[in-house]
């Protein structure tokens, strides 16, 4: 019977394939989340191949908060305009001209405005339905819970205590006006499914994966790149060279990178299994508060 | 070896999905907890042994409490446990396992038919020292309604009871002599101590006299690759790919079966046929494809499939049907109103259904069956239900991709009971009426009795139902026998599918499921005919055995009488007065029984004539309506 058996990766595939083309075919106006990151990446190819040879019936959407890291938006538009996909890129504009940012008004409010108000703004504006998201169960603990298919009340907010049950692969697809679905097609692959994936299938990724020299300084017990002359002077005077990459991609002030030699993917994944600290222990956000994913969840952001 | 080597052999590795049953004090998260987090020290160790200059420190010592590895949320850590299912993942290099991980709570059976629903395998924590309890009882039955077909027992805290083979023996009796009857074919026995690691990861010295294997290597070796149907070929269309007006490819996952390039298909409900040009994907073409893959068919004509609709091979089709049995799990707060039309989603259909009737509940904890006429939250029992549109479906049993449904509530949108096709409804069980609607409706009583009626017509309310293809020359027979009996001075009534299609039928087509509700309104008309002590005589292809079963449940067998006018397909083409044979062979006309749909021979027919020879000849048929008491001859 071996020739009728999938691997993991292929089974994984085969899954989210499956929840991408349940979304298109039931909803009016489903969108895809893209943060431009390693699981963005594996989520938005998994798209492409879901309507192969088609032309994939969604568009992207980035919420920018305007302190990404400047290879992460050169990778972005490159990528679109490469792959031919309609890409909206959506900011908040008020926050934006308030000169809100993560050096002046710290995490949490620059999170709060910058990312969770741009997602829930971007999302009303184009009365979208459904979002992709490319979150993973294994992440993070309140994510072990989520269901693929995630319900948003008109506020956009999540009730983990008040979930619909899902079974098998089928997915409730209905909604009331305003409200909307979360889908998580990633839900069941592993950090090591995605690298492995990634290797297999040759995606591109933004090169700050990959360790390298760059100027770096020592900010909020974090080593914070020196990505543009937004950052305080003083601070930015520090900077020393130092071979580093980053396990994951958001703004530049609140990622921390970590010192590697680590420059293809196999010495990633060679990385990631003899190091044991968790992935997003080098997001700043995540100390803000006790469970403060699960609380940002709640309110919206993903 | 280096790395690359062992990211080649690691992606080759397997996935099992495991659902894992258990109460809070049966050690079931210090079980997860340990499997976790020992295997990823496992799965280091064989990468840093394949390097040769490990980095990494030893072992963790000390005292671990695994069950911390698995808090989640806050409202759970609130109240100490688990409220929901969460899914936890890991891997060793021959296999990657994601766990369900469900609370064994009464309260929240819901949770564990969610987490089991794509579960190969379940894990059945049972404390060492309570044995079998009614928990143990319940979840397996939960598991059995599921169709997982692996279990593990894991007997757990075998430190407690001193590592006793004599505790071991006990429960595994106990446990054998209720599971039989739930027909589970693989079941297994694990003794271990979750907290000291007793054969969860390493075989235990302490229990010499066990002589299987541990936990984890049990998980890794588990064949469960042959659970899956490859036998019956079920392609759900889930979405149609049109690049350019060159390309239509009908994209879908695998349900069962296998699909090969050049394999003749048929499109359901149409029924028309075509072969398979190809099998794409983003990687290339297929030779063939198999469950659970995801791929986009593309066939070798046009013909017209929209999603919902189910290429299967033309000699193995699924039931077409929008009357079925089905065990039905109650999955919402608010209880079920059986007056609701919900909404049912059935691989990718998207229809109506109503609950016709409840045949019993069963109470999870002793499986005693009593009567409902509703469920509430965790309840779970055997319904019939009607679709509006047919479903293409098999038992649960054989296909768990073709046999499951949800039910989702018209207002709140909420998914409130999911359901496992039993099979369509046994025949004894036909009317669109619900068993509610029928008991408010209350039937007059007449004054005049059968026995009066019957002296004055001098004869008895009877249908004579003639069934045959079209062109056998049942309307011939209908209206000589109606002449002849009107002659003799009966009081007759003649059916046929023209005078009740013009009116009474007038909005159905001739879809298999529109046919039986056309004939369901003919036999009520027989039915209130008979009743009044008029004969009917009708007249219909009536094509399908069951419907024909039911039309004669509904009218009373004692007064139904079969005549079976059977003919020859070529006798009836020939005989064919409107060319609808014709139509049909041009595919301008669907479902003629006999083309492109079956025409089913009555098993059991009261009378058979044959066309070819004797297809006016009224008189046998008179002969037998005295033999019977319906009408005297002279």
């Amino acid at each position: 019977m071996n020739q009728y058996k999938l691997n993991n990766l292929r089974e994984l595939e085969a899954e989210s394939i499956h929840i991408i083309r349940e979304v298109a075919a039931e909803f009016e106006n489903p969108v895809m989340l893209y943060s431009i990151g390693k699981d963005s990446s594996v989520m938005v190819r998994l798209a492409e191949k879901a309507f192969h040879p088609g032309k994939v019936p969604f568009p992207l959407m980035h919420i920018d908060s305007k302190w990404k890291f400047r290879e992460m938006t050169a990778f972005r538009d490159r990528y679109a305009k490469e792959n031919n996909w309609d890409l909206i890129v959506h900011y908040n504009k008020k926050g934006f001209e308030e000169g809100v940012g993560p050096f002046t008004h710290g995490s949490k409010v620059h999170t709060d405005i910058m990312k969770t108000q741009a997602l829930l703004e971007g999302l009303t504006k184009y009365g979208f339905d459904a979002a992709f998201g490319g979150a993973r169960r294994d992440e993070e603990k309140s994510r072990a819970k989520e269901r693929v298919f995630s319900f948003r009340d008109r506020y956009h907010q999540w009730d983990p205590k008040n979930q619909r049950p899902e079974l098998w692969n089928i997915y409730n697809a209905r909604v009331h006006k305003g409200e909307s679905i979360r889908v998580f097609p990633l839900s069941n692959w592993t950090e090591l499914d995605i690298w492995q994936y990634i290797r297999l299938e040759e995606i591109p990724i933004v090169p700050l994966y990959f360790a390298k020299e760059r100027p770096i300084v020592e900010w909020s017990n974090a080593l914070i790149l020196v990505d543009d002359e937004r950052m305080p002077k003083e601070l930015a005077d520090t900077a020393k060279m130092r071979k580093v990459r980053f396990r994951t991609l958001g703004c530049y002030p609140l990622t921390g990178a970590v010192e590697s030699e680590a420059d293809t993917v196999e010495k990633i994944v060679e990385e990631m299994m003899t190091v044991t600290k968790s992935e997003r222990t080098t997001r700043v956000i995540d100390f803000d508060q006790e469970a403060s994913m699960e609380q940002k969840k709640r309110e919206g952001y993903f | 070896m280096d790395i690359k080597e062992f990211l080649d052999q690691d992606q080759k590795k397997d996935l099992l999905r495991l659902l894992t049953a258990g109460s809070v004090d049966d050690g079931k998260s210090t079980l997860i907890g340990r499997l976790l987090f020992d295997s990823k020290k496992l799965y280091e160790d064989h990468l840093a042994a394949l390097e040769r200059d490990s980095k990494r420190e030893g072992h963790a010592g000390g005292e671990i409490d695994y069950a911390l590895l698995l808090d989640g949320l806050k409202a759970e850590r609130e109240q100490g446990i688990t409220i929901d299912v969460a899914y936890r993942y890991f891997s060793t290099n021959k296999r990657k396992f994601i766990i369900a991980d469900t609370p064994g709570h009464e309260q929240y059976t819901r949770n564990m038919i969610t987490g089991g629903s794509t579960a190969n395998l379940a894990i059945l924590l049972v404390d060492a020292r309570h044995g079998v309890i009614t928990q143990t009882k319940r979840h397996t039955f939960l598991v059995s309604l599921l169709g997982i077909k692996h279990v593990v027992v894991a007997i757990n805290k075998m430190d407690l009871v001193d590592y006793s083979k004599e505790v071991y023996d006990k429960i595994v009796e106990d446990y054998k002599s209720f599971v039989t009857s739930l027909g589970i074919p693989d079941i297994n026995f694990i003794p271990l101590s979750a907290l000291k690691g007793d054969n969860v990861v390493d075989l235990s010295e302490r229990m010499p006299w066990y002589h299987g294997t541990s936990m984890l290597e049990f998980l890794e070796t588990v064949h469960v690759t042959s659970d899956k149907n490859f036998e019956d070929l079920r392609y759900p269309v889930q979405y149609v790919i049109r690049p350019d007006l060159k390309y239509r490819g009908f994209a879908g996952r695998m349900a069962s079966g296998i699909l090969r390039k050049g394999d003749e298909v048929m499109v359901l409900p149409s029924r028309q046929k075509a072969f398979v040009k190809s099998i794409d994907t983003y990687n290339g073409e297929l030779a063939y494809a198999f469950p659970p893959q995801s791929v986009t068919v593309a066939l070798d004509r046009e013909i017209d499939v929209s999603r919902g609709e189910m290429l299967v091979p033309p000699n193995n089709i699924p039931r077409i049907e929008r009357h079925f049995e089905a065990m039905l799990v109650w999955m919402d707060e608010k209880p079920m109103d059986p007056y609701t039309q919900f909404y049912i989603k059935q691989t990718t259909n998207n229809t109506k259904a109503r609950i016709d009737k409840l045949r019993f509940k069963i109470d999870v904890n002793t499986l005693e069956k009593s009567q409902a006429d509703h469920f509430e939250l965790n309840e779970i029992g055997r319904v019939v239900m009607t679709t509006v549109k047919p479903l293409f479906f098999d038992p649960y049993k054989k296909n768990h991709n073709t046999g499951s449904f949800v039910l989702i509530d018209p207002i709140t949108h909420n998914t409130v009971a999911v359901g496992m096709i039993l099979d369509k409804v046994s025949g004894d069980h036909y009317s669109r009426l619900t068993l509610h609607d029928s008991q408010k409706i209350v039937k007059g009583e007449s004054l005049i009795s059968e026995k009066e009626r019957q002296k004055r017509y001098n004869q008895k309310g009877s249908t004579l139902w003639i069934t045959g293809l079209h062109g056998s020359g049942k309307n011939e027979l209908a209206y000589s026998l109606e002449k002849r009996l009107f002659e003799m001075g009966a009081t007759v009534v003649l059916l046929d599918g023209k005078s009740v299609r013009s009116g009474l039928s007038r909005e159905l087509d001739f879809s298999p499921a529109d046919r039986a509700e056309h004939l369901r309104r003919v036999a009520h008309i027989c039915k209130l005919l008979n009743d009044q002590g008029v004969i009917t005589i009708c007249s219909f292809v009536s094509p399908d055995e069951n419907t024909r079963t039911q039309v004669a449940e509904i009218i009373g067998e004692n007064r139904f009488k079969l005549i079976h006018l059977d003919a020859d397909i070529e006798f009836a083409k020939k005989n064919d007065k409107y060319g609808l044979y014709k139509m049909a062979e041009n595919a301008e006309l669907k479902h003629m029984p006999g083309i492109d749909d079956r025409y089913e021979e009555p098993q059991s027919a009261d009378i058979t004539i044959k066309a070819e020879d004797d297809g006016k000849n009224v008189e046998g048929i008179l002969e037998k309506l005295a033999e019977w008491k319906i009408f005297p001859r002279e």
